[in-house]
């Protein structure tokens, strides 16, 4: 689990970065954790580029064979890119999800969301005992 | 995992094993080991097994049992011979189902011959009551006509073997042949195993994943290592434990209702297609009259099958089914098939949007997407096993 990252409790991964204007930019994706739980996925569905998320709200949906699970935007934005690889690449999602495995990318409209966000050990803690 | 939850003699090995435990009727049971969509695929093209303790059975012999459950099933049984096993319904006054159910008729060791009646472990409680309900208690003291029932549910395990290669797994460990067993064909069959203790079980060729195979009902206390053995004995076959899971996916691409999904009280058989289980004329049983009456008129709300294109979302149990934006039904299973690597589907929808073929569609989660209404089975496999004929 990369110690750089942030964590959402919905199991999203976040990683903050400036972009070449100043803004920042929020790539988010799943965890290795929430991959392990969900298994046999099928079908994702991400949104278009453009469309305004919020944190603590859900931005599209994975579905595995038993059922069917939001995704959350861990902040205030818009999206500015969708990995359009994914949908024919699930099977496979669980083998790289940090970097290859990204959903989407937000630019940062409101950057409160973030201070919501566990580190690596608080989002450890919180899977270890979901696990039990 | 809440510790009031029933558990199976196999929860350890479970749990061991990596099975994610889910509650299911009460019962704590592994909804998969590793990947439901490897476990269905192993059982279509190979073997695996199933722990299917938490189902009901009950127990019924003397004198008197033949003519008791005549009385309480839809369908004749006191014509079965010894080995034989149908399939049932149990219905209320109204005709609606309160289970679904196989009756086998089978003798012990020492040649007493019993019925065991398999229930689905949602309605054991519901189905003992009813039992309860009906038993003819004064009738049942005569001499000649006597019942002796009871719940071995807890006594027993039981487990599906079910794949292409069940036959090959399964033979080591039985002293009745295999291959030459009809479906829905069953016996009582010494256990070959140190594990065993020498102790019996009964085995029959029947399933619920659209796929040859067995279930085997053996004592609780020798369950774990005859479970092993046979985890053991199919490495080579390449056979894998199942979970819940992938028997759902199983059955439903096999096109078998469940209960609680396309099967209620508020369902009559005739509307699920299982017409045939219904014995009307010269049987009595709860139900029965109702049933003659619903049965002059077509149902009106008849059960399909619906297939979406591949990358679809599956629709699931609830979603409202349209036909040109009219509501017309609805989804009682949906997942996504392993077998055909698509959506598919099972509901309820006006009898006049039922015929294979007719272009339907379904709510998922505010979205409407297509979906064809399409012959069950969804999946049927290439050979079918030795003699018999497979239940409609």
């Amino acid at each position: 689990m990369p110690q750089d990252l942030r964590y959402s409790k919905t199991h999203e991964w976040v990683r903050v970065e400036t972009d070449s204007a100043g803004g920042k930019i929020a790539t988010v994706g799943l965890t290795a954790f929430a991959l392990e739980m969900l298994t046999d996925l099928v079908h994702v569905e991400l949104p278009k580029v453009g469309r305004e998320v919020k944190a603590g709200q859900p931005f599209g949906e994975i579905e595995s064979v038993k059922a069917v699970s939001d995704l959350y935007s861990p902040v205030d934005g818009r999206i500015a890119a969708v990995n359009d690889t994914l949908a024919g690449n699930l099977e496979h999602l669980g083998k790289d999800p940090y970097q290859t495995g990204w959903f989407v990318k937000i630019k940062i409209g409101d950057e409160a969301g973030l201070a919501e966000l566990l580190d690596e050990e608080a989002y450890k803690k919180q899977c270890e005992e979901e696990e039990h | 995992m809440d510790a009031r939850l029933l558990r199976t003699p196999l929860f350890d090995w479970h749990v061991s094993h990596g099975g994610r435990m889910v509650d299911f009727a009460g019962w704590a049971m592994p909804v998969q080991y590793a990947s439901i969509i490897q476990e269905h695929l192993a059982i279509r093209s190979a073997v695996g097994m199933a722990d299917i303790s938490h189902m009901g059975r009950l127990r019924f012999e003397g004198p008197g049992a033949a003519v008791f459950l005549a009385e309480l099933l839809t369908r004749r049984v006191a014509d079965m011979e010894l080995g034989q096993i149908r399939y049932s319904l149990v219905t209320n006054d109204a005709g609606g189902i309160l289970d679904d159910v196989l009756v086998g008729y089978y003798h012990n060791s020492h040649g007493q011959p019993f019925f065991l009646v398999v229930v689905n472990a949602g309605n054991r409680a519901k189905i003992v009551d009813w039992v309860y309900a009906h038993l003819p208690r004064e009738r049942a003291e005569q001499p000649g006509q006597e019942i002796i029932w009871a719940d071995v549910s807890r006594l027993w395990a039981m487990f599906a073997i079910q794949g292409p290669r069940s036959v090959e797994l399964l033979q080591p460990l039985v002293d009745v042949d295999l291959q030459s067993m009809r479906y829905y064909r069953g016996a009582q069959a010494l256990i070959l195993h140190p594990a065993a203790k020498r102790q019996g079980g009964i085995i029959s060729r029947t399933g619920y994943t659209g796929e040859d195979g067995f279930e085997l009902s053996l004592g609780a206390s020798i369950a774990p290592g005859v479970w092993e053995a046979l985890v053991e004995l199919g490495k080579p076959l390449g056979a894998v434990p199942a979970g819940l899971g992938a028997r759902d996916t199983l059955r439903l691409e096999a096109g078998m209702p469940l209960y609680g999904h396309e099967l209620s009280e508020q369902i009559n058989p005739f509307q699920v297609g299982l017409g045939f289980a219904c014995h009307l004329v010269g049987y009595d049983f709860p139900g029965r009259n109702a049933l003659l009456d619903i049965q002059k008129e077509p149902p009106r709300s008849v059960r399909v099958g619906l297939e979406m294109s591949p990358g679809t979302r599956a629709a699931r149990q609830g979603c409202t089914i349209l036909a040109g934006g009219r509501t017309v039904g609805q989804v009682t299973s949906g997942t996504y098939s392993p077998s055909l690597g698509r959506p598919i589907a099972m509901g309820y929808v006006a009898a006049e949007f039922s015929r294979p073929g007719a272009e339907l569609q379904v709510d998922i989660r505010g979205r409407v997407e297509s979906a064809r209404v399409v012959e069950l089975p969804f999946y049927r496999r290439n050979k079918p096993a030795t003699g018999g004929r497979a239940p409609k």
